[in-house]
This record gives C-alpha cells, sequence and structure tokens, in this order.
C-alpha cells in the first residue's frame, strides 16, 4: 500500500496498462508532452511512450472518439479523453450511435474495446459549461459500460479493468476527487466493472451515492453516529452494470434508503436506481426512498448560487433524518 | 493499354453489384424487404473502380448506401441478401438490415445510418494500420451530402496532419435526398474542399470503373509509401431515387437522361471489349454464371429463417474474459 492522490492513482493504472500492452494508447486534446491533460492526468506519460502513443488531437470531440472506435474494432486498445464532461455532447454520434450499438448491430461480427475518460462535476466555478454531471445519458445508452470512481483506491484498479473490457466503457472521474488521497494497493490488480463497495458499514439507513457525494455521506455518517444513527454508505463504483445485488442487501438489512449525486435531478441515475429498489425491495422498505440531487437547472457560476447547486452535508443531513422518522 | 484481367476483373465487379441490386429491387417489390432502403444502381463503377485497387486484406468503411460496397469487397452474397430481408442467417443476424449491411471478415469495418460517421471512424482504422505496421490502407466512401457534416473537416484534418493512409471517396450523385449539391456546397467540386487541408484531390467521371480505378491505384500507392491521405471525388449518379418510395421527380428530365445514358455496366464493358480483355461471348458467360450466384443467393434467403425473438437480446455486450 503507498498513500497517493487519486490522480496519481489513475495515472498509474494507465502507465502499467501501457507497459503491460502495446496496444493500449491515449488520444486526446494537451494529453502529451506540452501539458498532460488539462488535469494533470497524463503528466509524464508521453516522455516515457512517445508522442504517437500518448497522442494529441486536434479540438475535434466526435473524431476523436470515432478514431477510438475505429483503432478498437482494427486491434488497438484506445483510450480516449475528452477534456470537459460537457464536451461529450459533440461526440454523442460515435459514443451512443457507433461505439454503444456496432456489436449488436452487426451481429456480434466485432466488439469495441475502448475506454473514454472524462471528467464531471461542479465545485470550481466554472459554470455552465464545464462543470455537469450526465452520467445518466450514459447509463441509459445499452451496449456501453459505465464508471464512476470516487476514491483513489478504487480508480487504479477500474481503469485497468475498463481497459482490459472488451466493450466501450465510459470512465467518469470527478475535478474534485482528483487530489483526494488514500492508501492505494502495489502492484497489478484489477478490480471488476460491477462490484459496488460498502464504504462504510451501517444499521439504520443506506446512503448510495457517486463521486463527491459518497466523500460527503462518509463524513454525514461520521457525525450522525455521534447521535447514535449508523448509516451505511454505498459507492457503486460503476453504474453499468450496476451491483443491485449489494444495494438490494443493504436495503434489506436498513429498510432506508437515500439516494444522493450531483446530477440534476430529474431522469437522473438516482430516479433509475429508486425505480429498482422499489421494483425489487419495496416490502422491506420501512419509509419511501429519498433523493438528493442538484436542482434541474443549468450550473451556475457565483459561489453563492453554485454552492446552492450542488448538494452539501446539510441536505444529506436533513434527507437521512427525514427517512429516520 | 490496361492490364487484360483488371478489365474483366472491373467489369465483374461491376455487373455483380447490378445483378445483386437488381435482385433486391425485384424482392422489395415482392414485399419481403422490411423497412427501407438505399439502392446502389447506377454508382456500381464507384465501389468496383476502388476495390478493384485495394488488396484483400485492405479495409473499407461505408455508408447508408452500402450494399455497393460491401458485395465489390468481396462479401458473401447470400449473407448480404439474407441480412437485407431480416433472415438470422444474414451478416449482422437480422440486427442491421440495409443501412448496416456489414462483413467483418472480408474487411468491411461497417455500414453506418448516420450521415458522416463512417469518416472518424476510418480515421481510427488507418491510424490503427498505421501504428500496427500492417500496410494496409482503409478507403471510406460518402456522399457529396456527407461532405457537409462537421466530421468530414475533423476526419480530413486529422488525416492530413498524421499521413493516414486512407483513402476519402466521394461519391458525388448530386443529390442528398432531394437537395441538389448545388444549392448546399459553394464550390464547383467537393474535391476542392480537400485543398483546404492539403489532400491530394481529384474528380474522375463516376460512371467509369476504368477511371476510378486509375485514380485509386494512385491513391492507394500514395497511402502504402506513408505519404498520407488523397480524396478522390467520383461524379456519378442514382439510377433510382433516394430510397424506398422516392421517385426523384425532383431531377429534370434532360439531367437524367443524360447520365442515365452513362450506364456504368455498358461503359466498363465496351472499355474491356475495345481493348480486347472481353468478347461478347465472354461477358455473356460472365453474366450467366454471375445471375446464377445471385439466384441462389436469393433462394437461400427467401428459406432462411427469421431470428428467433428472444435473439433480441444477444450480442449487446462482449463478455469479459
Ligand atoms: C446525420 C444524418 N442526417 C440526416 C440523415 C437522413 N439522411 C439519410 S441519407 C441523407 C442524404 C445523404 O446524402 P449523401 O451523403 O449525398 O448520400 P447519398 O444518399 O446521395 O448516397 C439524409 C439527409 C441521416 N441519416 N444522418
Amino acid at each position: 500500500m503507498t498513500e497517493m492522490t487519486y490522480r496519481d492513482a489513475l495515472r498509474a493504472g494507465l502507465r502499467e496498462e501501457m507497459l503491460r500492452d502495446n496496444r493500449v494508447f491515449l488520444l486526446g486534446e494537451d494529453i502529451g508532452r506540452n501539458w498532460g491533460g488539462a488535469f494533470s492526468v497524463t503528466k509524464g506519460l508521453a516522455e516515457e511512450f512517445g508522442d504517437d502513443r500518448v497522442r494529441d488531437t486536434p479540438i475535434s470531440e466526435n473524431t476523436i472518439v470515432g478514431a477510438a472506435v475505429g483503432a478498437a474494432i482494427t486491434g488497438l486498445l484506445p483510450v480516449a479523453e475528452i477534456m470537459f464532461g460537457d464536451l461529450i455532447a459533440l461526440a454523442m454520434d460515435q459514443v451512443c450511435n457507433q461505439a454503444a450499438k456496432m456489436r449488436y448491430m452487426f451481429g456480434g461480427q466485432t466488439s469495441v474495446p475502448l475506454v473514454v475518460r472524462t471528467v464531471f462535476g461542479g465545485g470550481k466555478n466554472i459554470a455552465s459549461h464545464h462543470s455537469q454531471s450526465l452520467e445518466a445519458w450514459f447509463m441509459h445508452t445499452p451496449g456501453l459500460k459505465v464508471a464512476v470512481p470516487a476514491f483513489a483506491s478504487d480508480v487504479k484498479g477500474l481503469i485497468k479493468a475498463a481497459i482490459r473490457d472488451p466493450n466501450p466503457v465510459m470512465f467518469f472521474e470527478h475535478k474534485l476527487v482528483y487530489d483526494k488521497k488514500e492508501e492505494v494497493p502495489d502492484g497489478d490488480y484489477v478490480i471488476p466493472l460491477g462490484e459496488a463497495k460498502v464504504r462504510r458499514e451501517g444499521t439504520d439507513v443506506t446512503v448510495w451515492g457517486t463521486f463527491m457525494m459518497v466523500h460527503k455521506a462518509l463524513a454525514v455518517a461520521q457525525e450522525l453516529a455521534k447521535e447514535g444513527i449508523s448509516v451505511e454508505v454505498i459507492d457503486p463504483r460503476t453504474l453499468v452494470p450496476l451491483d443491485k445485488k449489494t444495494l438490494i442487501d443493504s436495503v434489506k438489512k436498513t429498510g432506508r434508503l437515500v439516494l444522493v449525486t450531483e446530477e440534476t435531478k430529474t431522469g437522473a441515475t438516482t430516479a433509475e436506481v429508486a425505480a429498482v429498489v422499489q421494483e425489487e425491495a419495496f416490502d422491506w422498505l420501512d419509509a419511501p426512498i429519498k433523493r438528493v440531487n442538484a436542482p434541474d437547472t443549468p450550473v451556475p457560476f457565483a459561489p453563492s448560487l453554485e454552492n446552492r447547486f450542488i448538494p452539501d452535508e446539510k441536505r444529506i443531513t436533513e434527507a437521512i433524518r427525514e427517512v429516520l422518522k | 493499354m490496361t492490364d487484360k484481367s483488371i478489365l474483366v476483373d472491373l467489369y465483374t465487379r461491376t455487373l455483380k453489384i447490378r445483378l445483386f441490386e437488381e435482385k433486391v429491387w425485384e424482392l422489395f417489390g415482392q414485399n419481403l424487404v422490411p423497412g427501407t432502403l438505399h439502392l446502389y444502381l447506377g454508382q456500381e463503377a464507384v465501389a468496383a473502380g476502388v476495390t478493384a485497387a485495394l488488396s484483400q486484406s485492405d479495409l473499407i468503411q461505408s455508408t447508408h448506401r452500402g450494399h455497393g460496397h460491401v458485395i465489390a469487397k468481396g462479401a458473401d452474397m447470400s449473407a448480404a441478401l439474407a441480412e437485407l430481408l431480416g433472415k438470422r442467417t444474414g451478416s449482422c443476424k437480422g440486427k442491421g438490415g440495409s443501412m448496416h449491411i456489414t462483413q467483418f471478415d472480408v474487411g468491411v469495418l461497417g455500414a453506418t445510418g448516420v450521415v458522416a460517421s463512417g469518416l472518424p471512424i476510418a480515421v481510427g482504422a488507418a491510424l490503427s494500420c498505421q501504428m500496427r505496421k500492417t500496410n494496409q490502407v482503409v478507403a471510406c466512401f460518402f456522399g457529396d451530402g456527407a461532405s457537409n457534416n462537421g466530421t468530414f473537416g475533423e476526419s480530413l484534418n486529422m488525416s492530413a496532419i498524421w499521413r493516414l493512409p486512407v483513402i476519402w471517396v466521394v461519391e458525388n450523385n448530386l443529390y442528398a435526398m432531394g437537395t441538389p449539391i448545388k444549392l448546399m456546397c459553394p464550390s464547383l467540386t467537393i474535391a476542392q474542399r480537400a485543398d483546404g487541408y492539403c489532400i491530394p484531390n481529384v474528380v474522375v467521371d463516376g460512371m467509369n470503373a476504368l477511371a476510378v480505378y486509375e485514380a485509386a491505384v494512385v491513391a492507394v500507392d500514395r497511402a502504402r509509401r506513408g505519404e498520407g491521405p488523397t480524396l478522390i471525388e467520383c461524379q456519378t449518379y442514382r439510377m433510382k431515387g433516394h430510397s424506398r418510395f422516392d421517385a426523384a421527380k425532383y431531377r429534370p428530365k434532360e439531367e437524367a437522361d443524360y447520365w442515365l445514358s452513362k450506364d456504368a455496366v455498358e461503359t466498363i464493358k465496351k472499355i474491356a471489349v475495345e481493348q480486347a480483355a472481353l468478347s461478347e461471348k465472354e461477358a455473356d458467360k460472365i453474366r450467366k454464371t454471375l445471375q446464377k450466384e445471385v439466384d441462389a443467393a436469393a433462394e437461400f434467403a427467401i428459406k432462411s429463417e427469421q431470428p428467433q425473438p428472444d435473439e433480441v437480446f444477444d450480442d449487446v455486450y462482449a463478455e469479459v474474459s
């Protein structure tokens, strides 16, 4: 185990996969030696692996992903980076019409082993074009897998699984988790996609959430423990496949569920998860499921507004108290 | 004088697409083809000329009007027809149909229902050939309409900066659905647009398989030498309307008469006969052989079963090993 940031753990995972298999290469805007990625994730990799395998591209999001698709179906293992998650809107055709559907539409003649990395989330006061959380768009698209690692201890094993997976994997990061430090296992290990992690065990209420909301839920759980309230916190780590079992088992134990993500509320992943629990564990629920999300607005700029937009510890605490009533 | 075997090859490829498409039209008339269709009839010389310049291991990327491309590249006609009829024996097991007709094992990387979405994929395939040093070339077909989409500029640019072994093949049939090219493109040719990306480009008679072939050979050689992409604009015309129920009434009669008189099959046959590569008798023999193949393929397709309903679940994800 070594203590390191999420950013460094992610880079270590990418680097190890590039060393392990020379079919792995990275492409994206400003990921190479002059910059090392807008969030410094790929810093140093171009120097080590060369400009061919850490390939700076023009600002052409749809063609970056499309090129990754073309490379993937002809024998390479591309990892495409979209600088900001909001900009993936420009690549939706290649992600959702091509990468996601190719295997199915061609009757299993090919598979598309690519990873698209991008970063979501607010908290940096950079407003509507650089702050959204769009996980649900991709969870709604059959053919894609969706990873949402929130912790340094998970991100390395998950990026390895994503690169080794024969399907297109949308690999989402969050701006505010890059600097978070944790003990990370050393060496080559893979965390299978589709296995949630119980981040904290508890008996009174289950909180399921992603990215910064897991970190916030853990802080809340620690506070509430002082009052004798026992909160179980589940980090799904991937949305597709969704680990329903860990969630349902937890709900069966606690009887209460709070869902919390930074997405705008309508049609968020929390809506899907609430429906799953309603279908599969209704009889175990002792209270209605509570959702905590951002309001249905674009992400605002001013700190006072953005702080109101992003769910905070206070709102999570209130939701927990409400389902415990 | 052109190599005689090439002329026979070009005639055979052109005619094969023609007979295949006539059969599709016939089956369509019998209501055996679900959904819609974009026939390649009329444009045969383009696919024939380009694929004849490629070797078997080279790759192509196709479009919504893809039947001709895949047949010319060597796809199995039975599996192709079965796919058009929505049968489980189809090359895509009945999941793709006309717009997605594709056979990977003969080097077809996909046909796409999204206009211009094949260009980025061709960039990636060519990049992969370059990085893996396979010496393969990728030919990417698209229409005049597609050249107005953003991926055209993105993809040409990327192919040029990385000197990718890709051939951009514009099939300029003068229309995007009912929209005439001259209302949508300010320049006289599509080929001119490639100048902005420093990509060598040429306009050829897309009704003449030999002319297409000769341009494609130059482009393939350039690509294999590592000198990067070429754009070939093939000026051609579709015999039928855009899709299923389009009678193409918007096309002026004089224009249609002119283009339809430049028949792709007759053109290459005339050249082959004139250059003594082919006698009328041999041409006839080739036609009879191909017609038999097409008829047998149709019989196979008609007799095949539709997929079982629960096959809807198959092939969404590949198994993790
Ligand atoms: C991105 C996109 N926009 C619109 C359509 C609907 N559409 C299908 S074919 C077509 C015209 C395409 O024209 P062109 O690229 O010239 O090809 P052609 O049909 O002439 O072979 C249109 C608009 C589509 N399939 N994809």
